[in-house]
């Protein structure tokens, strides 16, 4: 049986889809059979981040209807071969995936996968409900941003109350903490939401802290997850995520402010 | 923060304000979230049948309070019973 991990945060634009592919990657290079799924049917994005969109031919809702079969379907990545992406439909409108649908194409990926990865769109409509509904886990990704941590205490609302799990009256969805786009020095002096404040609010399981770094940008440009840079402090962040995901004990890092003396005293840009 | 800045007038840090607004909202949204439970009408009227049987209350003498904060529920019943010496005098007269 495959674990369904899904990614949410109800706010737009906090990374996602960055750390669906980062996440999934993560996993797949430790030797577990991994899908990562694309639920933003209409805007679909998953497939850019993963560098696979030249390689689209059926996708999500072709699965569904019977179109195709869900291996011609997934797409094996280039960088692992354990690691499989299921895009989601770009033509479409969000009323094509349907719970059941969603419900059978996860039932048939279990038996083959040992953790199937959900990208959820934003927002609390219909995708974001189908995103989560299936989910053991939840990883909810949260911006150190007033708009970003109203949003997920929503979405934990969602998770305790509109899940599989909640209505089967079965162990509740496991949640999780990603704070991500962190800025120490921003925090330090004040002017952003530190980690504290943001679990005094919250009060999850931190899986990570994602520092604002340069080379997110940079990893979708050229499409390949963030974590494959071994280097940035971005790709450390998420494969320390995936260690303690899979129960690694690992102390927390890019909390604090580093920042040289030089660039301290000219208010140099991190 | 640069060299610049340790000589301007201290404000109040945006993210206190931030942290302050956020938890007066939150608060309000889980409140909405978790109504009171629907049981609580049938549990006020079954409580007033039990409590008639040994002593003679008002219809409004119960009431019923259901609390909720971070991590307990509080159920609180309140029973208003009867002047005894004024129940006496009923049952004397």
């Amino acid at each position: 049986m495959a674990r369904i991990i899904v990614v949410t945060s109800g706010k737009g634009g906090v990374g996602k889809t960055t750390t669906s592919a980062a996440i999934a990657m993560g996993l797949a290079k430790r030797g577990h059979k991994t899908a990562v799924i694309d639920f933003d049917v209409g805007l679909r994005n998953l497939d850019l981040i993963m560098g696979c969109e030249r390689r689209v031919v059926y996708d999500f809702i072709n699965v569904i209807n019977g179109e195709a079969s869900l291996n011609q379907a997934l797409i094996r990545d280039k960088n692992c071969n354990l690691l499989y992406i299921l895009p989601a439909s770009q033509t479409r409108d969000k009323d094509a995936l349907t719970l059941e649908g969603v419900g059978k194409v996860l039932d048939e990926l279990s038996g083959d996968f040992q953790y199937i990865v959900c990208d959820s769109p934003a927002g609390i409509e219909k995708g974001a409900y189908l995103a989560l509904y299936y989910a053991d886990d939840a990883f909810v990704v949260t911006n150190p941003e007033i708009s970003s941590v109203r949003d997920s205490d929503r979405m934990l609302g969602i998770l305790a109350s509109k899940s599989r799990r909640a209505e089967n009256n079965e162990e509740p969805v496991k949640e999780f903490l990603l704070l991500t786009r962190y800025d120490p020095s921003r925090v330090k002096s004040g002017e952003m939401l530190g980690l504290d404040d943001v679990q005094d609010i919250l009060s999850l399981h931190l899986l990570g802290i994602i520092p604002e770094s340069k080379s997110v940008l940079t990893a979708s440009n050229a499409g390949m997850p963030v974590i494959l840079d071994e280097k940035s402090e971005a790709g450390q962040a998420y494969e320390d995520v995936v260690a303690r995901y899979l129960g690694e004990d690992r102390p927390h890092r890019f909390i604090e402010d580093k920042k040289g003396f030089f660039r301290k005293l000219f208010g140099g840009k991190s | 923060m640069s060299l610049l800045d340790y000589f301007r007038i201290s404000k109040p840090k945006s993210a206190d304000i931030a942290k302050e607004r956020l938890q007066i909202l939150v608060a309000h949204e889980r409140a909405a979230r978790n109504p009171r439970p629907s049981y609580l009408p049938q549990l006020q009227k079954e409580l007033l049948e039990v409590i008639r049987k040994y002593v003679n209350v008002d219809q409004d003498a119960i009431s019923v309070n259901f609390e909720q904060d971070d991590n307990q529920e509080t159920l609180e019943l309140n029973i208003v019973l009867p002047d005894y010496q004024q129940e006496n005098k009923t049952i004397n007269s």
